[in-house]
């Protein structure tokens, strides 16, 4: 935490202290950020979850296999592990770790700590910890089933699972590598250093933490003897900015480099400001609607496929969701292996109206729950007026979000309007919660699969697809797999993905190499470089 | 003065229990918030169970309050931090903008208060009747985002949101936690600048809110004293129109106004919850309405208690200075 009073630090305030006191550029080796930080509750990588906790992590830690910034499409590819083996059964993937590479702290990065780093988060079963459990490690089994030796790793998994699969889920904050030494010793009872790290950090990544203050500010520096070598940004700063309108603000004036809440008015507004650019990328989050299957109206097939017709997507798109999202009618985002591209239905009334006169159904009465946010309340609306044409009457409850999931966990949101995000890089981590439930009872209380939330009896084939398709050793037989099952999916299922998430960051013109991180992960500052 | 002190005691805990029912019977989860929509049922029941939620209601709030006797107010959910930590470091931050605000709204509420009484009806009336109509009507997040696009965003003379540009962030030596005080300890005077540019479009907002009531009570409590006996006396023994006023009058109302102005600043404390979110200043209304939102009930009831124990103190200050100021009380 002392990295704040570095004579670099001071050399440079000094020299600012001397400039007119004009509110000047951002230092050239700095990069300051707006953003909205305020869901950050621990920066444990055991832990993590949050959008601004997993960006914090994305550049503290390292994982064994990991993402190029400058090339996203190419997907995993080695970082802490130099190279690795499949054994033939499929069983076991074993790792060879780099040498020469030292934690924050000086200690060297051992294939002790990778190990040490995977049980941890094993035994600590805090929530993301299924991305490793799904692999048949248990607390009680770990030490066996993730073993090391001098310079290698093994992983022994309980059934010969893609390697992409496996690989992907390594990319996930929670396969981040922390020091054990420095973590253990300042471990308090048995948290494994859990209440430490919350608010501290134990890495090997480009950057260290130099202070986290809640609700305030991020502030990173750079790690000098980063093996990738040292950031050109020698500082980043991460301002807590939540309002759209102060961070526009802060940007035409220079005061910052990068915003990345802003509105679509806002970024419709900086388009034409000089000096500012917009850059835009679609991220992995869907929105989607999900209708209940324990309503007796929405159960009905006719009235499935009627919804998906009186959705105007290409009206909301283009009117008050403009940026913001693109139409995307496939649970995989664009971006991911085996990510449908096709959107098979379009908005039409009509046709909703003659599928239910088809059916026999004469108008209907639903009230559901929506979230109070502004886009959400907006496509309720939307939705709530063609639905009235087809005869369908849609009453929406506006309550908090804290409210809404809690009704949706219950099975009790008919109609749900909101945005899924993957825990991981890997197709598996939608397809195993929309297209996967294998005990609809309420009993099985699987409050974390999608399907069960919307009582959706996934039909045996297709759980059985979606387990399938994580044990698919050929990639490319891999995503076929994907695709059919996404387009069995868009035939019948009665959740349904409307759209993808497109973030917009206002950044200033010299700002170069930005990457928040895809579809896939979080923001990545290592490559961004200020020109002139 | 002990009996005071007692009643004082309990009103505290009056205002802790119906705070705490509030926020268990509020429709938020907190449980949720700490382990996030992805958990399983399991995880659920463990964080349910590791927050003591699944104890009795009684028993939660008795354990709190001997929590809070031994100067322990738990965990944040949301900050992950010490309740005690989080405060002592957003506190600070309210403080010095309620009290910048509060000296602005006092040295022009109260002398344009005093002329609008002595000059009733007059041009300084009405201005004064005027400025304190806008203030009361004026939405303040208007107001801030105004303030902010014309002396930031076009003009450039004050600093954005936010308590220090970004580059003085962290450069002053943390002794007060008040950034104007703390950069003046550390003899940077360039911080110092930095944060008072910073500081002064917000804190002359809410000067500018207090200073519209504090106006209107300063005129009302001159209206009644000049217009009382002693002041026509002074008047005929021939006293100039200044002394009458300063000298006579107001030393007269410096009383109630000694509560006026304490109450003004008891609500700019608790009170600036927009103006710190539309300038991003980081303090305690800030942080109380997040973690209220996120059903963060040991940040909330820290906060409570401290806005609780400040009003209670204001209270007390204000009492002891009545007795100093009125010779009756001697």
């Amino acid at each position: 935490m002392r990295h704040l009073l570095t004579p670099r630090a001071l050399l440079l305030a000094s020299a600012i202290a001397l400039a007119p006191a004009a509110w000047a550029e951002t230092p050239a080796d700095t990069l300051v950020v707006a953003n909205d930080i305020s869901d950050i509750i621990t920066l444990d990588p055991a832990q993590t979850f949050e959008f601004s906790g997993n960006d914090v992590n994305r550049n503290t830690y390292d994982r064994l296999v990991d993402f190029d910034p400058m090339d996203m499409a190419a997907g995993f590819k080695p970082s802490l592990a130099e190279s690795w083996e499949v054994a033939e059964d499929g069983l076991s993937i074993t790792f060879t770790m780099r040498e020469g590479v030292t934690f924050h702290s000086g200690n060297p990065v051992r294939a002790e700590d990778a190990a040490w780093s995977l049980q941890r988060a094993v035994k600590l079963n805090k929530t993301p910890a299924f991305i490793l459990t799904q692999f048949g490690f248990t607390p009680e089994n770990v030490e066996e089933k993730i073993t090391f030796d001098d310079r290698t790793l093994t992983l022994n998994l309980d059934q010969p699972y893609a390697p992409s699969f496996v690989l992907n889920c390594l990319t996930a904050m929670i396969g981040s590598v922390v020091d054990k030494e420095t973590v253990m010793s300042n471990a308090e009872g048995d948290d494994l250093g859990n209440a430490w790290l919350n608010t501290n950090e134990a890495g090997s990544g480009a950057f260290t933490l130099a202070a986290w203050r809640p609700n305030e500010a991020v502030q990173l520096a750079a790690y000098e003897d980063y093996w990738q070598g040292a950031s050109a940004m020698k500082r980043v700063i991460v301002r807590n900015v939540a309002e759209s309108s102060a961070q526009r603000l802060l940007l035409e004036q220079g005061d910052i480099d990068a915003a990345r809440n802003l509105t679509p008015t806002d970024v419709d507004s900086l388009e034409q400001t000089e000096g500012v650019k917009i850059k835009d990328e679609p991220r992995g989050r869907i929105l989607y609607m999900g209708l209940n299957q324990k309503d007796e109206l929405l159960s009905n097939p006719a009235v499935i496929e009627a919804m998906k017709h009186l959705v105007d997507y290409q009206g909301i798109t283009d009117s008050f969701l403009k940026g913001m999202f693109k139409t995307h009618q496939a649970f995989l985002p664009e971006g991911y292996l085996g990510a449908l591209e096709e959107n098979p239905w379009t908005y039409d009334v009509e046709k909703a109206r003659q599928i239910l006169a088809d059916a026999g159904i004469e108008g209907g009465t639903i009230t559901t729950k929506i979230r109070d946010l502004r886009e959400y309340v907006d496509v309720a609306q939307t939705l709530q007026a063609s639905m009235a044409e087809a005869g369908l009457t849609l009453n929406i409850e506006q309550m908090t979000g804290a409210q809404v999931l809690d009704a949706y966990r219950a099975r009790e949101v008919p109609i749900f309007l909101g945005e899924w995000g993957p825990d991981y890089s890997d197709p598996n981590t939608n397809a195993a919660t929309f297209a996967y439930n294998p005990d609809n009872s309420d009993e099985a209380q699987a409050t974390g699969l999608l399907a069960w939330r919307n009582a959706y009896a996934v039909p045996d084939e297709m759980n059985e697809a979606t387990v399938a398709a994580t044990l698919e050793q050929d990639s490319d037989k891999r995503a076929q797999m994907y695709r059919d099952i996404q387009k069995q999916y868009q035939e019948e299922a009665p959740i349904v993905p409307l759209f993808q998430r497109i973030e917009n960051t206002g950044l200033r013109e010299n700002v170069q190499n930005w990457n928040v991180g895809g579809s896939v992960t979080s923001v990545m500052y290592h490559q961004v470089t200020k020109g002139e | 003065m002990g009996g005071t002190l007692l009643s004082l005691a309990l009103t505290l805990l009056g205002l802790l229990l119906v705070t705490f029912i509030i926020g268990r019977v509020m429709p938020i989860d907190p449980v949720l918030k700490v382990v996030g929509d992805r958990a399983s049922q399991a995880q659920y029941d463990a964080a349910y169970q590791a927050m003591g939620l699944d104890r009795p209601l009684i028993v939660q709030f008795i354990g709190y309050i001997g929590d809070v006797l031994t100067g322990d107010l738990g965990r944040s959910i949301s900050t992950g931090q010490l309740v005690v930590d989080d405060i002592r470091h957003v506190f600070p931050a309210t403080v010095e903008l309620a009290t910048l605000g509060t000296f602005i709204g006092v040295s022009i509420g109260v002398p344009l208060g005093v002329i609008a009484a002595a000059r009733r009806g007059g041009i300084v009336d009405q201005v004064a009747r005027v400025v304190a109509l806008v203030g009361y009507s004026m939405p303040i997040f208007w107001l801030g985002l105004m303030g902010l696009l014309v002396f930031y965003g076009i003009l450039g003379w004050v600093g954005g949101p936010g308590r220090q540009g970004i580059i003085y962030d962290g450069m002053v030596p943390d002794v007060t936690g008040l950034i104007l005080v703390d950069s003046l300890l550390a003899g940077d005077w360039n911080a110092f600048q930095d944060a008072f540019s910073h500081i002064i479009l917000p804190a002359s907002l809410l000067g500018y809110f207090s200073l519209a009531y504090i106006s209107r009570m300063t005129r009302s409590f001159m209206l009644e004293q000049l217009g009382s006996e002693y002041i026509t006396t002074a008047r005929v023994k021939g006293l100039s129109e200044s002394a009458v006023i300063w000298r006579h009058a107001f030393r007269n109302i410096s009383i109630p106004l000694v509560t006026v102005i304490a109450l003004s600043f008891g609500s700019l404390l608790e009170g600036s919850v927009l103006t710190e979110i539309i300038f991003s200043w980081p303090g305690l209304g800030q942080y109380v309405t997040k973690a209220l939102l996120a059903g963060d009930m040991s940040a909330v009831l820290g906060g409570t208690i401290v806005i609780g124990t400040c009003f209670i103190l204001l209270n007390l200050l204000s009492d002891l200075l009545y007795r100093v100021l009125d010779p009756r009380s001697k």
